[in-house]
């Protein structure tokens, strides 16, 4: 079992309860009913069409149950707290055509920081994630590794209390990956909570607090060690 | 967080974005460049004709321009799942709708701007009635086709044809406005009526719809 956390006392940052998630006929998520304490980093793992994303994107507040309840960080409106959620999709969600600052900093409007606040605020977000906030270049014509870290930068801007974060090491060198570990587990020391789907579980295998196995929509595992022949 | 800030914001990035593309702007230009040339020839009307159609010409010609720049608009949003990074931040649902609003009136303004003259020229018209009145209606009418279309370009936004949805909402609908701009227009070319009520109707279309489309704009964001 893993050290108990300082803050293990505290309320839990996210509970699902029940939750269900249906496209259609199709229900991506089954009744995942779990607790996610604060301050700790979460792996979630699972084969493809597991529910994996289904569930943070449902966490986010991008989708809603079709049954059960979600709470986050205390509120059960997600919109109420999402100035407190950091949240990295597959896709970028980043502009092509702008370059990383101006990205950063069009986003960074979106969560009240203006000006100078904006600019240093960007560049600390940048360099967290090992990119040179000078680089002029549209994000378009960046390779898919430096689009990644942009895009794991522009999920930590506003400095979330929850982070939120599908296959960040997707198409990113064993080096950078292993570098955004490192920050993910400095993350987690400064209190903040991180759900993180992967594939790739080596790579936080001593620095999460716990493993969660999914398949078909439910949680079928949680385990504190990576299981053997699972990297 | 105001909404204005995040409009502004919002407002730039399009801005910005456009010009480094112009990829609206150049679809909508060389489509109506097509229209006034196509059928000019086609009728070669007199002036007294032409006072007569060119106001369902300029139009009808301004409605369908708007409907690529509407597409456009959106199409950018949908590129890397951009819109969920918006949708995940606190921003308000209606600066988004209204920046988005802003920035394709300001593309039709443009494009207004630079077609008149090519109308003016090609149809050789000249304004009986008082020319000023042309302003506001092509204020009115650009801002009823922009409003209604920005948000209608929003719903049709996750469906798969979406090309083809958008004009299937937005026509029907821009019925009314439609026939306000045309006629106002008609009617300061030819001097024969005074456009007040079609002016009056423009500015009673645009406050409903706009109300309207703020009300539901955030469900139609939140939408899955």
């Amino acid at each position: 079992m893993p050290e108990p956390h300082p803050n293990s006392d505290a309320p839990p940052t996210v509970i699902t309860n029940g939750v269900i998630k249906q496209f259609g006929r199709f229900a991506a998520l089954r009744g995942v009913t779990a607790e996610f304490a604060a301050g700790r980093l979460y792996v979630i793992l699972g084969d493809n069409g597991a529910g994996k994303t289904t569930l943070l994107r449902t966490i986010a507040g991008l989708a809603q149950p079709t049954r059960g309840s979600i709470s986050v960080l205390g509120a059960k409106e997600i919109k109420t707290v999402c100035s407190q959620i950091g949240y990295m999709a597959h896709p970028s969600l980043l502009y092509d055509e702008m370059s990383g600052m101006e990205n950063l900093r069009y986003f960074a409007e979106l969560y009240g920081i203006h000006d100078d606040a904006a600019n240093s605020t960007c560049r600390e977000a940048i360099t967290s994630v090992k990119l040179d906030p000078e680089l002029n270049r549209p994000v378009g014509q960046y390779s898919q590794g430096m689009r990644q870290r942009m895009s794991l930068a522009r999920a930590l801007l506003n400095d979330p209390k929850l982070l939120l974060l599908d296959e960040p090491f997707s198409n990113v060198d064993f080096h950078s990956a292993q570098e955004m570990a490192g920050l993910l587990a400095q993350m987690r020391d400064h209190e903040k909570t991180l759900l993180v789907v992967t594939h790739q579980p080596g790579l936080l295998e001593s620095v999460a607090d716990e493993f969660i196995w999914m398949n078909s929509g439910k949680i079928v595992d949680r385990t504190s060690k990576l299981r053997a022949g699972s990297q | 967080m105001t909404l204005l800030a995040v409009l502004r914001a919002t407002l730039a990035k399009d801005l910005r974005l456009e010009w480094r593309s112009k990829d609206a702007i150049n679809a909508m230009l060389f489509f109506s460049l097509l229209v006034v040339v196509i059928f000019s020839f086609a009728f070669e009307p007199t002036a007294e004709e032409s006072r007569r159609i060119a106001g369902g010409l300029v139009w009808v010609a301004f409605l369908f321009a708007a409907s690529v720049v509407l597409n456009q608009t959106w199409a950018r949003e949908l590129h890397n799942h951009v819109l969920d990074a918006y949708r995940v931040s606190p921003a308000p649902a209606n600066s988004l709708f209204l920046a988005k609003a802003f920035g394709n009136f300001m593309f039709m303004i443009v494009l207004e701007a630079l077609m008149t003259p090519l109308f003016i020229a090609f149809y050789r018209l000249r304004a009986v009635g008082p020319a000023w009145e042309l302003l506001p209606i092509a204020i009115l009418g650009t801002w009823a086709l922009v409003v209604n279309g920005t948000f209608f370009a929003a719903i049709s936004l996750r469906t798969r044809s979406r090309e083809v949805m958008l004009p299937l909402l937005l026509f029907p609908i821009s019925v009314p406005a439609l026939l306000g701009m045309v006629n106002a227009t008609t009617a300061v070319l030819t001097g024969e009526e005074s456009s007040r009520f079609w002016i009056t109707l423009l500015v009673a279309y645009d406050v409903v719809f706009t109300i309207a489309c703020l009300l539901l704009f955030e469900t139609i964001l939140e939408a899955e």
